[in-house]
């Protein structure tokens, strides 16, 4: 596992942010880093291209945590001083950076390799609350098709579990908002980037088109364990 | 006399159905349209259509790549123009002008469904006109000088510009203004599909954040795209025209003329 994340160097990107990480943990400041991907950047072909996910990982979600750990130094910087108005401004970088760093660590996790068992459907637990709450799961996935194709602008379409109400809904949330905006109790079991740095160079205009392709490499193994995690 | 005591505050502004004639007059003239339109045999009904750029596809290479504009033209604007007129066929808004449907569609932050298709055909085909091949560099002349006026320099216009362009989160699009109220010019974002005519302002050009317009040329690299936009595509002598048709409905002052 150690050599092929060597081969394929897509922990560069990390390595390099891991400097400027411990310098601010010195300062008392919780930063984050860029977790590495589980799979090669061209394990989820076809259905993503190695292209889109290289730059995905190493330059979307990498600049979002940059920007999120400048900023949280920033309001670090700022809560120390008592300067309202500047904690106040930081808020918006926050939300976002913060919020696409968030985001796209849980995507990470729902994608798999098709060798790996990538697309499966999902099955006990999960598998009846999806049959239960949407009628089936071809029903769930017609309904998060739809919602992700018909987002205006760039944004994320989530399968998510009120954990209070123990129930299963599909919800949208726009640019880097995480799920938790949408409501305190939601949990994440799936995300979909639906934002056109997420499949513009393979799909060009055409989302539904890419909506209908990474079903095949979905995460439901890691889905139903958060599932499970979350009710019991 | 009620209009006379609430022009000085001592009433409350009468209600909206205080004014029948100007809204008697709307509903007329959609009255009349579908009176027309159930009289003739043959019905004539007339959509939005699709405007070409003023210039060849490949003519912005090599800052914007002739896939780019084929894709974003000939599919993106064209499925807006497509998406608009079949909402139309059973809208509300058929037979307005875009202009009306986008003030109208705005409503006031609460866009109606068919304003996000409205807009971006509107967006979009102002942005094709703001752009010229071989252009960018500076402008000259009155549109110069009341840049400097309001930015102090070319260079600080430019400046923000691109930083504007850059602090923009998500998408949207990144516009030079004339501003009504304020009576000079301004950079302003906005985000999605939202319009400064929404906004009561007049647009004099604009460019396209989405990451459709720069993604195949440029990746995630926006500062770039912004740069080459400012530098090399922008076309002042759009700029030029539309400022002066802006100065037609907003006093921009006493023009500095040379006395002999």
């Amino acid at each position: 596992m150690a050599l092929r994340t060597l081969i394929s160097g897509k922990t560069l990107a990390a390595a390099a942010l891991g400097g400027a990480r411990t310098l601010a943990a010195a300062r008392g400041v919780a930063t984050v880093a860029l977790p590495d991907l589980p799979y090669d950047y061209g394990a989820l072909e076809p259905a993503i291209s190695g292209e889109i996910m290289r730059l995905h990982h190493q330059k979307h979600h990498a600049a979002y945590v940059a920007n999120y750990n400048k900023a949280l130094e920033q309001l670090d910087a700022a809560v120390t001083k008592g300067d309202a108005t500047t904690v106040v401004q930081l808020q918006s970088a926050i939300k976002f950076n913060g919020g696409g760093h968030i985001n796209h660590s849980i995507f990470w996790k729902n994608l798999k390799p098709i060798s790996e068992g990538g697309g499966e459907s999902p099955h006990q637990k999960l598998g009846w609350a999806i049959d239960e709450d949407f009628g089936s799961f071809e029903a769930l996935l017609k309904k998060m098709n739809a919602e992700g194709a018909a987002l205006q602008g760039s944004g994320w379409v989530w399968l998510a579990l009120d954990k209070e109400a123990k129930k299963l809904s599909v919800e949208t949330t726009a640019n880097q908002d995480p799920l938790v905006t949408k409501g305190v109790n939601l949990v994440p079991l799936l995300g979909i980037d639906v934002w056109e740095h997420a499949y513009y160079l393979q799909y060009k205009n055409v989302r539904p088109d890419y909506l209908s392709n990474i079903w095949k490499v979905i995460n439901w193994k890691y889905a139903g364990e958060v599932y499970e995690n979350a009710v019991a | 006399m009620a209009a006379f005591a609430s022009a000085l505050g001592i009433l409350p502004s009468p209600p909206a159905s205080a004014y029948p004639q100007q809204r008697r007059l709307r509903s007329v003239k959609r009255e009349q349209m579908q009176g027309c339109r159930s009289r003739r045999c043959s019905k004539v009904v007339s959509y939005y259509g699709l405007i070409t750029p003023p210039y060849k596809l490949d003519a912005l290479e090599p800052y914007m790549s002739k896939r780019t504009v084929e894709l974003h033209w000939g599919k993106h604007h064209q499925n807006y123009v497509d998406g608009l007129n079949k909402q139309l066929a059973t809208s509300m808004f058929y037979g307005y002008t875009l202009e009306e449907l986008i003030k109208e569609g705005y409503n006031n932050g609460n866009p109606l469904p068919e304003y996000n298709n409205a807009a971006q055909v509107w967006n979009h085909h102002f942005f094709w006109e703001s752009m010229q091949p071989e252009s960018g560099g500076s402008p000259e002349g009155g549109v110069l000088q009341q840049i400097e006026k309001d930015f102090g320099s070319f260079t600080n216009f430019r400046e923000e510009f691109i930083c504007s362009a850059l602090s923009l989160l998500g998408s949207g699009w990144v516009w030079l203004v004339l501003k009504r109220e304020e009576r000079k010019l301004s950079v302003v974002c906005t985000r999605n599909a939202i319009s400064p005519l929404a906004l009561g302002d007049i647009p004099i050009m604009n460019l396209d954040l989405w990451e459709h317009a720069y993604y195949l040329d440029y990746k995630d690299d926006r500062r770039m795209y912004v740069t080459n936009f400012i530098d090399h595509l922008v076309s002042w002598h759009t700029v030029t025209l539309r400022m002066m048709r802006g100065e037609a409905f907003v006093n921009l002052g006493e023009p500095n003329i040379p006395v002999a």
